[in-house]
């Protein structure tokens, strides 16, 4: 059943985002910024959470995702450290990925190319 | 075809983007939208199967996210090595480029492409060049949020997750 | 009806009259006499040009995009040097004999082409006109040789897609969805030698005419549409050299423009007729001619290559057999950079248009003398 839920929400916010780039010719990029930033207000308002609840990795895996992780970071630490936490609690939330994401860019330069 | 070099089409400007605007072909709306959501629920789905295992093994919901998004960074950095998941993306857009494989999707690219130019100056300075708005936009909008609960909570308010 | 425009003064017309007559400002007819010929023409196309309807027209067909080479950069050059080497070894011509070498790409600094100009040692010029530096060079080679300031000249250009896709859009191994209005950069590159033509002309294809593009826009910003923002630059151009006394519609076996594609064309096509000029099925576009509907380029071709290879592989050995006489060449580019488009500025385009007359050409109904 996880898998179902994963898959039906995962897959809703990925053919909406499609959605808007067709409708509005925006790019990728601008679309992928719209999405993290829609995530971030979503889980400041509560509305994010339970669709994680729900969905899994279907809401936690796309970008809006990263968005609520970002700013389910900041308002713990916000609340904890006062306004120091707002710097630093988005980064810890999402540290581990990040630092994934260059480590893995790093590594994959050193052993891949550009193809073709 | 008279005097030399004058004939003009006149059409100005706004007549002439009315003409291209419809001649733009038409996406195949349904079919996009299809392929996106097939593809980004697919990645979803890989995701929640690393989610079961990470939780069979003992973690919560909560210290199994970090582990996750290492797994699903690590997957979509390979595929992009492999040179695969620009293929998927041109299938699947959004469905490639919305769950967190894309995140790493544009970080991994800028960095295999700019490394030619020099591992500090190309690859170092570069790899975020695609990535980097959504972290700008990210961290901002989640700082500013939590600075409003924050404020809001000296004055007695309690607004925002965790509040 | 109005006259032929008048050279300024005799001693103009007495220096420059017997090569090249300035019909109008941008508008050059050469003398029959002094009409350079196109001794012989070289091209290599990359795996999806070679793959595509025309791949058996081309001289060498790479079958990769990294040809050995370490970057895209280089194998762009690799290119251009197998297109320079390869026509200058058609003709028997070796370097040092060249006068003059012109040419371009899309690269900053037109860095494939110094690098190349560099290794073959020929006098050489760049000139960036972007995907409109085929008609540009010719043009300025054709003028340089019926001058007689050349007697050996090289002209050449070059693209790849993914050194261009690196430069104006993002990296290869990026996943990004292609839109429908996109157009693939070509991949290859394409040379030509000129000199001048026997006397009497002979077998030898000529060009003939010249009419130099202005720089123009129609409120075009999105460099995904470059089709559309190309077409009022297309128009431009045709419809004042047939508004010349001495071209008419039914003097030309083709009209080639490069690169409009599928969306572009149409466009072009409309802004043509409104200003009452229908070329009808003569008129045809690189951009859709060098692939087929079925390949992975949306559009249609574009780059520098794209209407250079589909001239030189495909219109000029139909030429060369007498199976198209007289051909109107427009190469058409978009002049933008990745910095103005970000800025929200428009697609500057230009078109320069060369004439060319095979052994095939009829004689033409179009006078000097309007």
């Amino acid at each position: 059943m996880s898998y179902l839920w994963a898959f039906a929400v995962g897959g809703a916010l990925c053919a909406l985002a499609e959605a808007v780039v067709l409708v509005t010719r925006l790019t990728p990029a601008h679309v992928m910024v719209m999405f993290v930033v829609l995530g971030a207000v979503a889980g400041a308002f509560g509305l994010y959470e339970p669709l994680v609840r729900l969905a899994g990795a279907g809401a936690t895996v796309p970008l809006p995702g990263f968005g609520f992780a970002l700013v389910q970071g900041a308002m713990e630490d916000v609340h904890r450290l006062g306004w120091v936490g707002a710097f630093s609690g988005g980064l810890r939330a999402t540290g581990a990925g990040l630092k994934a994401a260059v480590v893995f860019a790093l590594a994959a330069s050193l052993v891949a190319n550009p193809r073709r | 075809m008279g005097a030399a070099l004058r004939v003009e089409h006149g059409v100005d400007r706004r007549r002439y983007q009315e003409w291209v605007r419809a001649a733009e072909p038409r996406p195949h709306v349904a079919a996009a939208l299809l392929r996106a959501f097939l593809a980004g629920g697919m990645i979803c789905t890989v995701g929640q199967g690393v989610l079961n295992l990470l939780r069979a093994s003992g973690l919560s919901e909560k210290e199994a996210a970090a582990p996750l998004a290492v797994a699903m960074v690590f997957l979509g950095s390979a595929a992009t090595a492999l040179g695969v998941y620009d293929n998927l993306a041109k299938v699947a857009g959004m469905g490639a480029a919305l769950p967190i494989t894309g995140f790493s999707n544009a970080m991994t690219a800028p960095a295999m492409e700019y490394k030619r130019e020099g591992y500090v100056l190309g690859l170092g300075s570069r790899v975020f060049s695609v990535a980097g708005p959504v972290l700008v936009y990210g961290f901002a909008t989640a700082w500013l949020l939590a600075m409003v609960s924050w404020l809001l909570s000296r004055v007695g308010i309690h607004w925002g997750l965790a509040g | 009806m109005s006259a032929a425009p008048a050279f300024a003064d005799r001693a103009t017309e007495a220096a420059v009259g017997r090569s090249a007559r300035r019909l109008a400002p941008g508008a050059v007819r050469l003398a029959p006499s002094a009409a350079p010929a196109l001794v012989a023409w070289y091209t290599v196309a990359g795996p999806e040009e070679a793959t595509g309807p025309l791949g058996h027209a081309f001289d060498e067909r790479v079958p990769d995009y990294a040809w050995g080479e370490s970057s895209f950069e280089r194998t762009e050059r690799k290119f251009l040097r197998h297109a320079t080497q390869g026509v200058l070894a058609r003709a028997g011509w070796t370097p040092e004999e060249v006068d003059l070498h012109l040419g371009g790409d899309l690269l900053d600094e037109i860095t494939t082409h110094n690098f190349v100009a560099r290794e073959l040692g020929i006098p050489f010029v760049g000139m960036f006109s972007a995907c409109a530096t085929g008609g540009g060079v010719l043009a300025m080679g054709a003028l340089a040789v019926a001058a007689g300031a050349a007697e050996r000249l090289l002209c050449s250009v070059s693209s790849h897609y993914y050194t261009a896709e690196r430069q104006y859009r993002y990296p290869v191994e990026l996943g990004v969805e292609r839109l429908a209005t996109n157009q693939r950069t070509a991949t290859g590159a394409a040379a030509f030698l000129l000199a001048p033509a026997p006397p009497g002309g002979g077998e030898a294809i000529r060009v003939t005419a010249v009419t130099w593009g202005r720089v123009r826009d129609l409120g075009v910003k999105d460099p995904n549409n470059m089709g559309a923002a190309e077409g009022p630059a297309a128009a431009d151009t045709l419809l004042r050299h047939f508004s010349r006394p001495d071209a008419v519609p039914e003097d030309y076996d083709l009209v080639l423009t490069g690169d409009l594609a599928r969306v572009g064309l149409p466009l072009a096509r409309r802004l043509c007729r409104e200003g009452g000029l229908d070329l009808g099925e003569r008129w045809q576009d690189a951009g859709v001619l060098l692939y087929a509907p079925d390949q992975p380029v949306q559009a249609g071709g574009s780059g520098a290559a794209c209407c250079a290879l589909v001239l030189a592989g495909h219109v000029l050995t139909a030429m060369a057999r007498g199976e198209l006489g007289r051909v109107l060449f427009v190469a058409t580019g978009s002049l933008h950079s990745k910095t103005t488009y970000q800025q929200g500025d428009v697609l500057p385009v230009v078109a320069h248009a060369v004439e060319l007359e095979g052994p095939a050409a009829r004689p033409r109904r179009g006078g000097e003398e309007a």
